[in-house]
């Protein structure tokens, strides 16, 4: 090869790197170890976190644990999904453009909005993206009200895409007896969009009725944000309500928790606003012989074409996670699905009811949840679990103390279908133990 | 790849009643207390109900109408499209990492916090920066939080600077991140080989402008020879020189940025540390800053404490007062730094020296053996990690899309085309280290019989691809606005 080059080695092809900026030793790495040493290496590490996974969890908060049908992991490890690029070349990638047009048709079809994209980062950046799109969308005003009640970490993420360029943020309070969102009509000038969770950060099912008319009234976009996307599957959709801009995170869909990533960012709206979606979304058109055929669409907005035009600068996206969410959605099917996330809804209803009989434990939110919930004991949050951790073996749940400071005896609570009537009973029989 | 007929959308099969995951149904009145009726949609009409053979074969006839790199060779430059170890997969999906949750207790997880420390130590060493942050999940989130960090220091120094001066033959993303992070972009033109133009750089540097980003090697594939003196120039005006990483494969080992005088980088995993690009993600895309800008780095970061109580090192979240904040929901992709952990495990500094060694010596090999079967090279000298072509002398009309697309037919991917966009009709070819002198030999071949198809019969290019499941698509149309079709609805 060096020959057909015409060059005597492999270093005179650097010769365009002037000498002082090479390296003069080599870098100071751990030492390369062959594949079975680092596969121990590795089980070694993972070994330590199985003890952790395989405790009994209520934790939720964002990031949700569900059943991953063995199918998925089958299929998402063909090399033909796994390991291809961003499908630039329709022609050899009608595979991943297919499966992605299905997600946005089923994200459309969970939100109740006209047009999905084909995924974004995460959540909470799916928030940020939605008020950059609605900044877009109307002119008028230039604050962001954001609900206290939503996702703490998704709030910490607003400011850090919106400080620089200039978009106020202005919190809305939640009623401390239902867990609602509480809006001052008077008190909401400039409003550019309002974004609550559905259900919000405490499993509370938001009135997006309320918000719709509260928004209309401002003159702002609504904005709606679902962090445990199987909740879709039996809530009246946010496009019932009218919300502008549909966000969630779509983990629930065949992910496992990940430690927090990667996660996967839905986005939808009405189709008036589709040329605002940011990142990367699939359209249905021909080939040359009018055969039906899948393509990159709205090219005209990215930044290969727009550059600092364009609407985002999300170049990769999750399509992967996207693509597993198709087939986790796939397998379990219209029945399934629904049926799911029904018993989600009563096992927490369950667990909920069985702890009611605890003395010391109440709730302090009356209003309607979906598969979370906040107790309250006479504790400290941080005392009850890590009690619960320690001496039974089990993730009680997250304090919310960290982020609601006056909520310090409060624990977010989240049930689903993996937990069975024995982890229902064993939490129960911890949590009186500990309360006595 | 097989020449499959059309794949009907999962919508349009399956019966009613048909089901693949059995789920049990629940009883209506317990449901009503959970969760009162008006409070519930009605059914999810228009999914589909199919049974698990269904739902595989669907998904597996759709996997046999894509191509990735475990098919064949797949050269697209500035993607850095190299072989992903099986290993990284086996790894990423054992349940002591998939199934951590992050509210974990901290005591609990300490495995994971310390293999992102050592990743964030192999990164800094790799690339001669001071700290790296992990949570940015791609290239161009990267991009915006690097620039975020920049946008933070000048704050922090009492100063205002608004502009950041981009190259244009860099990736869009650049000039788009640069907007979200609040600045005014400013092209810069570059020389024809790519090259900064010291004297136009001379013209726009003032006390307005907070950085420059420059991609280097560039995505003409040359490296840049007088970086030492553009970030001289830069730091002399008190700018910062922000590095796009997105060509890191070509130099690791050999030289590393920040010893140029680079302040940022980001880097993107899923190019130079061998995590799979799952037909657009997950990535991840780590920034790695010089010391002045630590402070700024998004939240949380992990720290390692040498506590003498805990008998070993203790790993513990750290929110900086003066960081920028949080710009993801937790701690970046995990499972994609993960799988970037193991790569470099196996390396080591000789390891990766010899993946940059053999990357050049692919490249360049492409470049005089398509030189030598007629093809114009853009530039007529060693390249780095890619070499770049034009269709400027191809006869009867066959343009880049052309020679693009017949590729395809001959079982290859294309590379990337019409980027970038100061070459006429660029075809920029990157081979990465892992293909072997068989596959740029066969590679080289289908190159020979395009260029002579493109004599004799040139239709043949114009047409093609032939072979594929759908030919060539029509994205002009399809995006119309009175075509535009988003979804399926029945």
């Amino acid at each position: 090869m060096l020959e057909k080059i015409g060059v005597k080695s492999v270093d005179e092809l650097f010769g365009q790197i002037p000498e002082s900026l090479r390296l003069k030793q080599p870098l100071n790495l751990p030492a390369p170890l062959p594949e079975m040493e680092v596969m121990a290496l590795m089980e070694k590490f993972a070994k330590e976190g199985e003890i952790a996974a395989s405790k009994t969890s209520f934790l939720g908060g964002g990031i949700n644990r569900h059943y991953l049908p063995a199918t998925i992991s089958a299929l998402i490890s063909r090399g033909e999904f796994l390991t291809a690029y961003t499908p630039y070349q329709p022609e050899a990638s009608q595979g991943t453009l297919q499966a992605l047009y299905e997600f946005q048709t089923y994200i459309a079809m969970l939100s109740g909005m006209d047009v999905a994209n084909a995924s974004l980062y995460d959540g909470a950046t799916a928030t940020a993206e939605a008020v950059l799109m609605a900044r877009r969308l109307n002119k008028k005003g230039n604050t962001v009200y954001v609900s206290r009640a939503l996702h703490p970490h998704y709030r910490q993420v607003l400011p850090t895409y919106l400080n620089d360029i200039g978009v106020v943020i202005s919190e809305l309070p939640f009623d401390a007896k239902t867990g609602k969102t509480v809006y001052d009509v008077e008190q909401m000038k400039d409003a550019l969009a309002v974004v609550v969770g559905y259900p919000n950060y405490f499993g509370v099912i938001e009135d997006l009725k309320a918000a719709r008319e509260v928004a209309t009234k401002v003159g702002a976009l609504l904005i709606s944000v679902t962090t445990e996307a199987l909740s879709l599957a039996i809530l009246k959709p946010p496009g019932e309500f009218g919300v502008d801009i549909f966000v969630g995170e779509g983990q629930s869909f065949g992910l496992p928790p990940s430690f927090g990533g990667p996660l996967l960012g839905l986005i939808a709206t009405k189709d008036a606003n589709v040329r605002n979606l940011p990142g990367r979304t699939i359209v249905r058109g021909k080939d040359k012989n009018e055969k039906t055929a899948f393509c990159i669409s709205i090219v005209t907005r990215e930044q290969h074409k727009w550059r600092e035009k364009a609407t985002s600068n999300i170049c990769t996206n999750e399509a992967l996670c996207a693509t597993i969410a198709g087939m986790y959605l796939t397998a379990y099917g219209k029945t399934g699905l629904a049926n799911l996330a029904k018993q989600n809804a009563v096992k927490a209803f369950r667990l909920r009811e069985k702890l009611a009989k605890i003395p010391g434990v109440s709730f302090p939110f009356s209003g309607n949840t979906f598969n979370e919930f906040v107790m309250r004991t006479e504790h400290s949050a941080e005392y009850i679990l890590e009690k619960m951790s320690a001496i039974y073996d089990i993730f009680g749940g997250i304090a919310l103390s960290t982020h609601y400071p006056l909520h310090s005896a409060d624990i977010l609570v989240s049930v689903t279908e993996m937990n069975t009537d024995e982890d229902m009973d064993k939490f129960v029989h911890a949590l009186r133990r500990i309360l006595k | 790849m097989i020449h499959a007929d059309t794949e009907k959308l999962i919508f349009e099969q399956g019966r009613a009643g048909r089901v693949g995951v059995d789920v049990e149904g629940v009883c209506s009145l317990e449901l009503d207390s959970a969760l009162p009726e008006e409070l519930r949609r009605g059914s999810l009409a228009g999914f589909p109900e199919v049974s698990e053979p269904e739902m595989v074969r669907h998904y597996t006839r759709l996997s046999q109408r894509n191509v990735g790199i475990d098919d064949t060779f797949y050269p697209l430059g500035s993607c850095t499209m190299k072989y992903n170890p099986c290993m990284n997969e086996a790894v990423a999906g054992m349940k002591g990492f998939a199934w951590l949750h992050p509210a974990m207790s901290q005591t609990e997880t300490q495995h994971a916090f310390r293999i992102l420390w050592e990743l964030e130590q192999m990164l800094k060493e790799i690339c001669g920066m001071d700290a790296f942050t992990l949570n940015p999940v791609a290239g161009a989130h990267g991009e915006l939080t690097g620039l975020k960090v920049i946008r933070a220091a000048i704050r922090a120094r009492g100063e205002k600077r608004d502009k950041v001066l981009i190259p244009t033959s860099a990736h869009g993303t650049n000039p788009a991140s640069a907007m979200l992070a609040g600045f005014t972009p400013v092209n810069i033109e570059v020389n024809p080989d790519g090259s900064v133009n010291l004297e136009a750089l001379e013209k726009v540097l003032d006390e307005n402008v907070a950085a420059m980003m420059i991609t280097n090697p560039s995505t003409l594939g040359l490296f840049e020879t007088n970086i030492k003196k553009i970030a001289d120039m830069l730091h002399a005006k008190g700018a910062f020189l922000y590095c796009d990483g997105a060509n890191l494969n070509a130099l690791v080992g050999i030289t590393r940025p920040g010893d140029m005088g680079f302040d940022v980088i980001q880097t993107n995993t899923h190019k130079t540390f061998s995590t799979p690009h799952g037909g657009g993600g997950p990535g991840a895309g780590p920034v790695g800053v010089k010391s002045e800008l630590v402070p700024f780095l998004p939240c949380p970061r992990i720290e390692k404490f040498d506590k003498e109580e805990y008998g070993k090192d203790l790993f513990v979240p750290v929110y900086g007062k003066q960081s920028i904040g949080r710009i993801h929901s937790y701690y970046g992709n995990f499972l994609v730094l993960l799988r970037a952990y193991v790569y470099l495990r196996t390396m080591g500094s000789r390891g990766l020296r010899e993946v940059a060694e053999a990357a050049v010596l692919n490249a360049n090999y492409l470049r005089v053996s398509l030189r030598d079967v007629g093809y114009r090279v853009a530039f007529d000298r060693p390249c780095m990690h890619e070499c770049l072509l034009t269709d400027e002398n191809m006869p009867k009309g066959v343009v880049t899309m052309d020679i693009a697309k017949r590729l395809i037919d001959k079982g290859f991917h294309p590379m990337t085309v019409y980027f970038p966009l100061t070459v006429h009709d660029a075809m920029l070819i990157e081979p990465t280290e892992t293909e072997t002198k068989e596959t740029l030999d066969s590679y080289i071949q289908a190159m020979k019989e395009i260029m002579e198809e493109a004599k004799v019969t040139p239709e043949l290019l114009h047409d093609a691809p032939h072979i594929t499941p759908v030919q060539r698509v029509d994205d002009v149309e399809a995006n119309r606005p009175k075509n535009l079709n988003l979804r399926w609805k029945g």
